[in-house]
Formats: structure tokens, sequence, C-alpha cells
């Protein structure tokens, strides 16, 4: 028997893995990645990661869970192409290996710039351990970073450069950094925050080249023809889903590999999951593909489910978080469609904000306020909305005893 | 080296060693405790670190956090008296013998 073989180790893949063992699946199991490292957590990579030079990876498994759960952990493997018809991978040294079942859950790539001088040395993403360590080998001799994109990654690693004494310039192409991932109430009180911690943040910024010497980044030259010396570049502008294997096999792919609610493809024998499927989302009605780790997570559990030919409706509500400094970012739902903010203010802007859709609550993100955070999870889970002054007001207990008159402690 | 031993969902027992300053829940991990997924990484936000204090030197153990009660309190699974969120623990000598039952998710 070929079982089944997953190719992805990160969040999705291995949680896939350990699910489908946990759930009671014997047979063959195959994880494969491209990545050489042991399956590792990825937020740490732009936050503790970088704190010194040898901070180690944070495994997502002990060294020994795979030999223990008997599962084939294949790393530094790429698989080049997927014979649905055959029911076979190939991988890049011409190898191939049969599967009964194929998961897809291949991830992302950074999006890469497109603009004169993108390849010069010290100009570098953020997306696998290789790259957080290229990035960390170089930051002892770094005095001055540039990061292009105020999306989390950026953000994240703007504020962990500045938290060690290296002259951080933020550009973001559009009018206010985090773009719709949050409101701009509370994408402004992040802004402030860097900005308050010493980071510099140009909005609206065109970028015309990146110029250097010696074959090393020097400067990054923007649209109004201002240069912003620079010994350190991070392009952090947004991630592709991978889906080059899935069109070898012929799967239906728009903005990431099409699932159906039980993470099927169109082949009855290949399924996909987390940062590379595009899913019909179960609160806001409509398809989205999400990067996170919840919902590569939660996919994963899904996909065993169905494997086990157990299928239930995805209805996992998203989540998420992002450590900006000394900020922790946490949004709990989805604000797709959304109408109307409630916003609750604290001394230094934001606390809170609630997005209201047809009227009931539909997604909440917080800033340092966890408390708040976890409740709103329950809360949307279980489709109750405070009342307005509550929301305004940060109101927990208040709030809490909503949840507790549905559900008892 | 700080021993800490972790009852895993159906009941099997593992004892594993705990790097001083690293969490419990590392420790965990790396030990191969069962149940145990830490989907954020040790963030306070998951609560898929969830275990029971049993016995052992249980006065070694730091008070709880705003954060940890939070999250503890608000998460999805039943808490109980002797709740804690593993990655919140950070290992210490004082800890050797201490018993967990995993929760998890
Ligand atoms: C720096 C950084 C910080 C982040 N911070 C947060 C955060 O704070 N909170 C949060 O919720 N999320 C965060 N994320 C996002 C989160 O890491 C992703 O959503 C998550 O990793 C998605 O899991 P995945 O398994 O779908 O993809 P990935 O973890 O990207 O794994 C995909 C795997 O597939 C492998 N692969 C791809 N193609 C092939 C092939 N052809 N053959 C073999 N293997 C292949 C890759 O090598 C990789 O191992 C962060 C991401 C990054 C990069
Ligand atoms: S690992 Fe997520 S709360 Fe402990």
């Amino acid at each position: 028997m070929a079982g089944i073989v997953i190719i992805g180790a990160g969040h999705a893949g291995t949680q896939a893995a350990a699910s489908l063992r946990e759930g009671g699946y014997a047979g063959a199991l195959t994880l494969v990645s491209a990545d050489h490292d042991l399956p590792y957590h990825k937020p740490p990579l732009s936050k503790s990661f970088m704190k010194t030079a040898d901070t180690p990876l944070q495994p997502l498994r002990g060294p020994s869970y795979f030999s223990d759960k008997n599962i084939d952990l294949r790393l530094g493997e790429t698989v080049t192409a997927v014979d649905a018809g055959a029911k076979s991978v190939a991988f890049a040294d011409g190898q191939t290996l049969a599967y009964d079942k194929l998961v897809l859950a291949l991830g992302t790539v950074a999006r890469q710039l497109d603009v004169p001088g993108a390849k010069l040395g010290g100009v570098v993403c953020l997306r696998t351990a290789d790259d957080a360590r290229r990035m960390r080998a170089r930051l002892s001799g770094v005095s001055s970073a540039v990061v292009i994109g105020g999306g989390f990654i950026g953000l994240e690693t703007a504020a962990m450069l500045n938290a060690r004494g290296i002259s951080v310039v933020v550009l973001e192409a559009a009018p206010e950094v985090l773009g719709r991932a949050v409101s701009a109430q509370t994408a402004a009180t992040v802004r402030e925050g860097l900005v308050a911690s010493g980071v510099t943040v140009h909005r609206g910024a065109t970028l015309e080249r990146i110029s250097g010497q010696g074959g090393q980044v020097q400067a990054v030259v923007t649209g109004d023809g201002q240069s912003i010396p620079a010994d350190l570049v991070i392009v952090g502008i947004g991630a592709i889903p991978v889906t080059d294997l899935a069109e070898t096999a012929g799967l239906a792919v728009e903005n990431g590999i099409l699932v159906d609610g039980a993470m099927r493809t169109n082949d009855p024998d290949i399924f996909a999951i987390g940062d590379c499927v595009s899913f019909p989302q179960a609160q806001i009605g409509q398809r989205v593909r999400l990067e996170s780790v919840q919902n590569a997570t939660d996919q994963a559990r899904a996909v065993a489910q169905t494997l086990k030919g157990k299928p239930e409706p995805f209805t996992a509500l998203p989540w998420f978080w992002s450590d900006i400094g000394e900020m922790k970012l946490q949004i709990a739902g989805l604000n797709h469609g959304a109408t109307r903010q409630i916003v609750c203010l604290g001394e230094t802007g934001v606390r809170a904000v609630f997005h209201m859709r047809d009227g009931a609550l539909a997604a909440v993100e917080t800033l340092n306020e966890p408390g708040i955070h976890m409740l709103s999870r329950r809360l949307l889970a279980l489709g109750i909305t405070p009342e307005e002054g509550q929301m305004t007001a940060g109101d927990l207990a208040g709030m809490k005893q909503l949840l507790r008159e549905r559900v008892p402690a | 080296m700080t021993k800490i031993v972790f009852i895993e969902p159906d009941g099997t027992q593992k004892t594993v060693e705990a790097l001083e300053g690293a969490s419990l829940m590392l420790a965990a991990t790396m030990g191969g405790v069962e149940g145990i997924a830490a989907e954020c990484g040790g963030n306070c936000v998951c609560a898929t670190c969830h275990c029971l204090v049993l016995e052992g030197p249980v006065e070694s153990l730091s008070e709880m956090g705003e954060d940890e009660k939070d999250t503890l309190e608000f998460s999805a699974e039943k808490i109980f008296e002797n709740s804690r969120l593993t990655c919140q623990l950070e290992a210490c000598p004082e800890m050797d013998g201490l018993v967990f039952k995993v929760v998890g998710k």
C-alpha cells in the first residue's frame, strides 16, 4: 500500500501527519519537505529568533517524534511534478513515489521585488529558516535598514531591528500600513507606536531602485528622488501561494489551490491545506485564502478527518496574532464585508476594534488586550454580540457575563 | 537536570528533561510528549499547551500572570483549579519531579 503522502512539512503538513496518527491512521505515511530543517515554528523567525545570534529554531515536534510515530520524514527533497493519473509524485533527482491519497501543504513564497538593484547583496526576504539565518548573520554589521512593505512581517521585522539599535525606515506604498488586514484605527495606532519607538514610516512611498557598490546594497532610492542609506533591505511585500505542483496535476487553481469545505480538490485522491489553498469560508460565506498558523493547523485537523472518511464542515473561527515590538496585535474573526467599526480607545490609541457585519459582531482586533481577544473568540464562535456600550468601554467583565449566561463555567 | 513527568491523554507516562530558562512546553515538545500541539509556539494565545499540575514540588511554580489567566479562562476547554499553560512556566531546578497531566486540544 502506497499510503498517504503529504508534501510540505510546515505548520499545515506537520499537523496533518500528527492528526492522522492521533486519529488512528496506521498505514504508510510520508511527509516530504523541500526545507532541510526539522519542521519548525515560522512566527518566531521575525521575532525572537533574531534576538541573539544563536537562538535556536523552535521545532514543531521533537527530533524523535517522526520516527516514533512511524512517519517517513523526507527533508530537503523537492517534488517537481504530480502525475494524478499514475498517482505518483516525482522528485528533483528523478525518483518517484506512489500515493493512495496526496495532501498538498505547500505554503507560500515571498513576492519578489521588481526594481533595479533587487538582487544586490543585503536585499533579503524572510520566509524560511535559511532566510532568517542569512539575515541574522548580517545583523552585527548593520547600522541602518530599510523595510519595504508595511505588512505584518515587515512591521515585526522593523520593530525587532529597531530594538537592536539599528535605524529603520519602513516604506509603504499605500496611504496606511497593514492594508486591509485591520481597521484604519488599529493600523494608525500600530504605526504611531512604531514611530514613538524610533522607527521612521513613510507612507505613499514609491520605489525607484536600490543602489549599491561592489554588489552590496547601499541605499534605497524612492520615487520622489530621496536616497535612504541602508546596509540591509528587507522585502516584505506579500506572499504568493505555491500552486505549481497543483497545476502539473491538473487541479483547479485560482488565488490558491481550490478546495471544498472538507479540503478536497477536484481530484478525488488529492487534498490541499494551509497557506496555499482557497476555500469556502463559513463565517463570511465566500472563498478566501488565509495565511496564518491557526488556519494551517485547523485545516490540517480537518483533512485528517476527511481522510478518515468522516468529513466535517470546516467552520473553525479564524484568529491571528502578530507581535510588533511591544505591541501584541491579535485578531479574532474576519473583517470582510464589515460595515461598521466600534472602537474602544485607551491612553495610547486603540485597545480594541469591533467589526460589525449586518448588525452582528464579525471580527475583533485588539492591541495588548489578550483577555478581550480570547473572550471575543468565544463570543464569535457562539454568535454573541455584546452591547455597544460594553464594546466601546472594553468592558471585559460585562462581556464575560454574556458568555456565562450562555455557557456556565 | 530538571526532570518533569507528563501523563499523556492515553495515560502513558513520559519523563522529559527541562533546560533551565526554557518553557516546560518546549521540554514536552522536545521530549515527544503527545497531545501538546503548542500551536502558537508559546505566545499564550492558543491554550493547546494546557496541562494539570498533579503532584511534586508545586510551590516551585510561578504565579499565574494576567495573560495566562485570561487565555485559560476563555479557552474553549474546561479548566480546573490546577490548570496551567506550560508555555508560561520557565523551568528551574526546583521543579524537578513535577507531574503534569496533558489536557491539550
Ligand atoms: C517571518 C514569518 C512570521 C510569521 N508570523 C506569524 C504570526 O505571528 N502569526 C501567524 O498566525 N502566522 C504567522 N506567519 C504565517 C505562518 O507562518 C503561515 O501561515 C504558516 O507557516 C502556513 O503553514 P503552511 O504549512 O501552509 O505553509 P509553510 O509553513 O510555508 O510550509 C510549506 C512547506 O512546503 C514545502 N514545499 C513547498 N513546495 C514544495 C515542493 N515542491 N516539494 C517539497 N516541499 C515543498 C516548503 O519547503 C515548506 O516547508 C508568519 C510567517 C513568516 C514567514
Ligand atoms: S503554546 Fe500556545 S498558549 Fe502555550
